[in-house]
């Protein structure tokens, strides 16, 4: 009900957000259309920019993907949560709460800027800070699996921090439903 | 630097034998079998009698620091079975001059094409500069079985250097060459050689948000590229064992985690390694190939362990809340480098091979990773990032010595040859472009892209396939 209030303001000011996002990727990334591919597992596809000018089925992956934001950015060789980080994450709970049914994938990314043994630790470092948040905020560990990717599948291909930027990431893959 | 093998040095005793012949049988298996290779690939060796009466060698290079000049050679043509002796002692010559020790005289200026059992004209020959020469027949018997035979010849000294003959199957052919080029290598140079072998990479292809990676192997120089892995799932940093033709490496089928697998060469059978709920990465082998060290992820945190292949039974060695990965043992075995972002940004440590006193030894501006320990034992490779990019450089055990050998955007991932004198990278532009080998030199003088047909990183050096560990 609350988020029924909320959602016309919320809605449009994600869907700009998401614009911008797809805008953002677009400029490094010649084939944005690749991103569900590249963001293995969502099965409405998990990439930021997808779908963000149609409407989503509330409790759809894409629902998830659009209008909660199914990923979360990180600084430089870090995996501490931004203060928009778990905004995202706050809203990442309360729509796995409200849809029970959804088991789901935590994907932990690097950028390039790190090398690959590293970035593979530092990916699944950031995966279970991850679902250390969500576990607070009520998820059950038995719905969530992590996986790492360390810098293996970029969002965003530059040599430029506008790229960068995207690529460290953790992001939150719906799987499917038949759990708890 | 008390490992290092004497490097040229007082001339030895006549008559002057190919060094790492001289405490063997006169006839020998060099070779084991691969499935890479015919089974015909076993290549026997024995010592050829000097022609004229040996004096004092002079045909040296010292190769320790990079105040080197390459040494002007000459590799003739071959003589006997036309399209065997082109082919092998065109590998010879392309071999020494990829090396960056040997410059090879340009056919165009060969004085003669001498006979193999009479001894060239050095008269002729002293003028184009050439001061080594080698001389080789290649003939093949009515079974098709492959003799090469070589003479290296100084040609200021006018006298035989070293002489050896190998007989093998036809499949083998190339290795000839490679087998040939070791031995005038490693005679001149007095460093081991490191021609007769193989490396193994990540062959790269597809965009980069979705490249798809395969395990391949190819000969040191480029040829006969073989793809181990089809590409359903990705796989990255194989490690080949320095004893065996086995390599180690991470495999992760989309959306599951990567685990440590081994694939053995010869037997082609593949298998995970160790029972892990999480993610293993990062694995090399130990000095005797018998034992693994990997990296296990635990929650946040990555800490390393020991595998034995045989037993299967697992050591922990670190247990730190931090990343501790990419470990490589010294090659006695006694000790283990690694990675750690345990002080805040990853840096070298040492420590025992039990686990036992850890500490670090780079100290330098930036931050430190993926460090290898020369099979020669006396320095550690490492990958160096600092503001501007990624340098690859090498220091001493105890982190002192500190010298960059490469700079750039992107250089990565140092594999040791067996004789410890070079080093393989890869150096990636970033974009949409990709990875490509390179192989660079201790002194930092030699630098000589490695061929692949496609974008290619992680590579991993084999030991020399005729036998005899690194170094």
């Amino acid at each position: 009900m609350r988020l029924a209030t909320t959602s016309g303001w919320n809605a449009a000011l994600k869907v700009v957000a998401a614009a911008g996002l797809a805008l953002a990727i677009s400029a490094c990334s010649s084939t944005p259309e690749q991103l569900a591919d590249g963001s293995a597992g969502g099965i409405g596809g998990a990439g930021g920019g997808i779908g963000a000018g149609g409407p989503a089925t509330p409790g759809s992956a894409q629902d998830f993907a659009v209008n909660v934001g199914d990923r979360v950015f990180f600084e430089s060789d870090s995996s501490d949560l931004t203060s928009t980080a778990t905004a995202t994450l706050d809203r990442q709970a309360a729509w796995l709460a409200r849809y029970p049914r959804y088991r789901f994938l935590v994907e932990g990314h690097a950028d390039e800027r790190g090398t690959r043994e590293y970035n593979y630790s530092l990916g699944a470092r950031r995966s279970q800070t991850v679902r250390d948040y969500l576990a607070s905020r009520g998820i059950p560990a038995s719905r969530m699996r992590s996986v790492s990717y360390g810098k293996e599948r970029p969002v965003a291909v530059c040599n430029d921090i506008s790229c960068w930027s995207q690529n460290r990431r953790a992001v939150t893959a719906i799987e499917g439903g038949a759990s708890s | 630097m008390p490992e290092r093998p004497s490097l040229g040095g007082p001339p030895s005793p006549h008559p002057i034998r190919l060094a790492h012949a001289t405490d063997r049988p006169a006839t020998m298996m060099i070779a084991r079998r691969s499935l890479l290779l015919a089974s015909s690939a076993a290549i026997a060796s024995a010592a050829l009698p000097p022609l004229v009466a040996p004096a004092r060698a002079e045909l040296v290079v010292d190769v320790r620091r990079g105040n080197f000049q390459p040494i002007p050679i000459a590799v003739a043509d071959f003589v006997g079975d036309p399209e065997a002796a082109t082919l092998v002692s065109g590998i010879v010559s392309a071999d020494l001059g990829r090396s960056g020790y040997f410059s090879p005289l340009d056919k165009g200026r060969f004085p003669e094409r001498p006979t193999f059992d009479a001894a060239p004209n050095f008269g002729a020959w002293r003028p184009t500069g050439a001061q080594g020469l080698v001389t080789g027949r290649v003939t093949r018997d009515g079974s098709g079985r492959l003799k090469a035979e070589f003479r290296l010849w100084d040609v200021v000294a006018g006298q035989q250097v070293v002489g050896q003959q190998y007989t093998t199957g036809a499949a083998s052919m190339r290795r000839l060459g490679h087998i040939i080029a070791d031995a005038v290598y490693s005679k001149i140079t007095g460093v081991g050689g490191y021609f007769d072998t193989r490396v193994a990479f990540v062959d790269e292809s597809g965009p980069k948000e979705r490249r798809r990676k395969r395990l391949a192997v190819m000969d040191q120089d480029g040829a006969n590229v073989r793809y181990l892995t089809q590409g359903d799932s990705s796989v990255v940093s194989p490690r080949y064992s320095p004893v065996t033709q086995d390599i180690a490496f991470m495999s992760q089928p989309s959306g599951q985690q990567p685990r440590v697998q081994v694939i053995n060469l010869e037997t082609g059978t593949r298998q995970v390694v160790g029972d892990f709920d999480d993610m293993t990465s990062s694995p090399r082998f130990a000095p005797d190939g018998r034992r693994l060290l990997i990296a296990l992820q635990e929650g946040g945190n990555s800490n390393i362990y020991a595998l034995d292949l045989a037993s299967k039974r697992t050591t922990r060695l670190t247990n730190s809340s931090a990343i501790d990965t990419s470990p490589s043992y010294s090659p006695d075995g006694a000790q283990i480098i690694f990675e750690s972002d345990r002080g805040g940004k990853q840096q070298i440590y040492v420590m025992g091979a039990d686990g036992s006193n850890p500490r670090r030894i780079s100290f330098g501006q930036g931050s430190y990773s993926q460090p290898a320990w020369s099979p020669r034992g006396d320095l550690i490779a490492f990958t160096k990032q600092q503001p501007g990019g990624f340098a690859i450089g090498v220091m001493k055990p105890d982190g002192s010595g500190e010298r960059i050998l490469t700079e750039g955007f992107h250089n990565e991932g140092p594999t040791w040859a067996p004789n410890g004198q070079y080093l393989v990278i890869f150096r990636d532009p970033g974009g949409q472009s990709g990875g490509k080998l390179y192989m660079i030199d201790i002194t930092g003088k030699v630098e000589a892209p490695l061929p692949t047909p496609s974008f290619a990183s992680d590579p991993s050096w084999s030991p020399l396939l005729g036998g005899g560990s690194a170094g």
